[in-house]
């Protein structure tokens, strides 16, 4: 990556988007995702979701094994033939198509196509601050919350400032700052398993940061590490849990 | 090469230093003040244009290795310099050990050298009777702890000043003090004697400049300059991936290297060496060897896409940023280079049979790749090492010695089935009906995630099956 590759060029507001929701929303979180076709609805957009979508890929790809990963990607590469934008709750798996697609395909017949919705594929909170403009009405009780951005939204995407973006439209929100925000959960994908100590040592301290900020509760911008921080929350007992904050958002303004 | 069999050990390692509060203490303390520290270094730089110029001269340089190369000898040899040339560390030790007896040398004092750590140097030489004194502090500790140094630019940040106080007095009777000025000085004193005993100095090189034939070698403490000026013969020992083109692309490097290392705008002591004493100058070295080490690197240098490894100017960045290095610490990588660059430098030089465990020693969250001052695509590497490990691309054959050593039958099954599912949409759906009707009897103990965490429940409807039904009550 150079310079001139980390110029983002947003689209205008389109009138449909494809939602991508990715399998562990599919699963685990399946609120965070309705929420996230609300918001878009919210902000004027007509939400396609592709039946037939399953994964991204990611999982095999990040474990070195790549004819799995590109055998699943190939499926998701027919889902969008239209050319609207592809929305993705979650950077890690927009990173996965954005990113790793063009590479995964590269030198096959499926090359072009992945390039191009590569191009079209966002995170979702990038794209309601910096595409929709979305305002948002804050209608819930004060709060103090922490917000963890997942590396994968920070550095694959560049959507750093997109969470926090919508989080100060809030009126009855305070956001306050963990030490060390930039600072990865330790989730990383089957890591989690093949490291679980060192995972599990990283993730002790992410939450103990979240603790130590004074937030009541944390929000985070992916599911894999909500399903990290807020499983070692629950473990632990802690008072302070998380929540997607694509769900965060609309509980308070839709 | 000794044997190696201790480094496959990663998880026992990792184990003891995440139990270890001393050793996270001080690594955390470290890693924090040097973030900062690089953080405000480059606050006043456009750090990105800088790391793409990085990036182009490094990447330029190696376009033309195989040329810079012979460059290099070519203009070394004409400033006086004897050029040495060593497939792997052992001909490295050879050649420096040959050196020595030739000078009829009993003591070498040594400047800070990753290269000489890897070939193992000071154990050879100690197999034929030639004493090896570490002159940089770090080095120093490190030797008299008999250790290895747990990071490239800071061997001994392991430790802190009460065990380094309590190591001094014990190997070399120097009072206990919590003092660092003292018990540097004390070291220092040792040292001194050391220099002016010294039949060979030896030193590695951060730059080899090819239009020059100048040798770079960039520190702080001033040991760098006296183990190559004050000893009758200088050795320099560096890998063959150090040489760059221009001297005018030292700056820029430079300026990335010390930023990105300490946080310095610049190093105490920058040194370019290009010769011998000249017959009107009072000092210097008598004789100048240059010994180019490969050592498996001209084998990264083959595949387009590992060829980025070399690129890296042994900063450290990539370590003083990594959540794991900062939790486990140097030794637990088991290898010469640990962190980020280990991990995808090391699998070349041992093979992936003895760091398998190294590639995936990592969440990509992607802290390394970040800060590279020579944007080393890192988590690619990663990645493609991962790919190598289990053999796991069909597409493109595996280059890296000990290639496969991680595939399993087992994990194959596993990702085939995987595939399979979610590449049928229809069955993925039935199997999540599935999950979703059976979600009471989903475990709750999942290994090692459920040492931390509660294990994962499903929902009890899957995104599918609320949009389905959305559709139907608005239909």
């Amino acid at each position: 990556m150079t310079s001139s590759d980390r110029i983002k060029l947003y689209p205008a507001k389109p009138e449909k988007v494809y939602f991508f929701a990715t399998c562990l929303v599919d699963i685990i979180y399946p609120e965070a995702g309705l929420s996230g076709i609300e918001l878009l609805e919210h902000a004027g957009i007509e939400v396609i979701y592709p039946a037939d979508q399953t994964c991204c890929g990611q999982p095999p790809y990040s474990s070195g094994y790549i004819n799995e990963s590109r055998a699943v990607a190939t499926k998701q590469l027919a889902l969008f033939p239209e050319p609207w934008p592809i929305v993705v709750p979650a950077g890690s798996c927009a990173g996965m198509i954005h990113r790793h697609y063009p590479e995964l395909f590269a030198g096959t017949p499926l090359a072009e196509q992945a390039e191009q919705i590569a191009r079209r594929t966002w995170e979702l909170t990038d794209f309601l601050v910096n595409v929709c403009h979305l305002q948002l009405q804050d209608r819930g009780q004060p709060r103090r919350v922490a917000l963890h951005t997942s590396c994968t939204a920070r550095r694959e995407m560049g959507a750093a400032d997109a969470g926090p973006a919508l989080l100060r439209q809030l009126q009855q929100v305070e956001l306050v700052e963990q030490a060390r925000p930039t600072e990865c959960c330790g989730f990383g994908g089957t890591f989690a398993v093949r490291h679980a100590e060192v995972s599990g040592a990283m993730v002790e301290d992410k939450l103990q940061a979240l603790e130590d900020s004074g937030a009541e509760h944390f929000v985070t911008t992916d599911c894999g590490c909500l399903m990290n921080i807020d499983g070692h929350a629950e473990h632990k007992g802690s008072p302070v849990r998380g929540q997607h904050i694509l769900s965060f958002l609309k509980e308070r303004c839709l | 090469m000794s044997s190696q069999e201790a480094v496959r050990h990663f998880h026992p390692r990792a184990r003891d230093a995440l139990n270890n509060p001393r050793i996270r203490q001080n690594f955390r303390r470290a890693m924090d003040g040097l973030m900062q520290k690089r953080a405000t270094a480059l606050q006043d730089h456009d750090t990105e244009a800088l790391r793409d110029l990085g990036a182009a001269i490094r990447q330029r340089a190696l376009s033309q290795l195989p040329d810079l190369l012979e460059q290099l000898e070519a203009n070394c040899t004409r400033n006086g310099i004897q050029v040495h040339w060593a497939q792997d560390g052992d001909q490295a030790c050879q050649i420096i050990t040959d050196i020595c007896q030739q000078q009829g040398a009993r003591s070498v004092i040594k400047g800070k050298s990753m290269v000489s750590e890897e070939m193992e140097l000071n154990h050879h030489l100690a197999e034929v009777g030639i004493t090896a004194l570490e002159s940089d502090l770090g080095e120093y500790i490190v030797q008299l702890a008999e250790e290895t140094p747990s990071h490239i630019i800071m061997p001994a940040i392991h430790k802190n000043t009460e065990e380094i106080s309590e190591l001094l007095h014990d190997k070399t009777g120097t009072q206990r003090s919590q003092d660092v000025d003292y018990l540097t000085a004390s070291a220092r004193a040792q040292m001194r004697q050391a220099f002016q005993r010294a039949d060979v100095g030896l030193s590695g090189a951060n730059f080899a400049i090819a239009e020059t034939g100048t040798l770079c070698l960039v520190e702080n403490e001033g040991n760098g300059r006296m183990s190559t000026t004050v000893p009758p013969c200088h050795i320099a020992v560096t890998g063959i991936e150090k040489v760059v083109q221009h001297l005018a692309d030292v700056p820029p490097l430079l300026s990335l290297l010390t930023r990105s290392a300490t946080g310095q705008h610049i190093t105490t002591y920058l040194n370019m060496i290009t010769g011998p004493r000249k017959a009107e100058e009072q000092d210097g070295p008598q004789a100048v060897h240059l010994v180019l080490v490969d050592n498996g690197r001209s084998d990264i240098y083959q595949d387009d896409q590992l060829l980025d490894t070399l690129r890296c100017i042994r900063c450290g960045a990539c370590m003083n940023h990594c959540p794991v290095y900062t939790r486990v610490g140097g030794h637990t990588y088991g290898t010469t280079y640990p962190g980020p660059i280990g991990k995808i430098l090391m699998p070349h030089l041992l093979g992936l049979e003895d760091t398998r465990d190294l590639p995936s020693a990592s969440s990509l969250c992607g802290a390394c790749g970040e800060v590279c001052p020579v944007r080393i695509p890192i988590p690619e590497l990663l990645v493609r090492l991962r790919r190598e490990a289990v053999d796991g691309d069909s597409s493109r054959p595996s280059v890296v010695r000990g290639h496969g050593v991680k595939r399993h039958w087992t994990e194959v099954g596993v990702w085939r089935a995987w595939a399979w599912l979610n590449s049928h949409p229809r069955c993925y759906r039935a199997a999540l009906r599935l999950v979703m009707a059976l979600r009471f009897l989903s475990p709750r103990r999942l290994g090692g995630w459920t040492r931390y965490r509660k294990a994962p429940r499903p929902a009890a409807r899957s995104l599918h099956q609320h949009l389905l039904q959305r559709n139907r009550s608005s239909s």
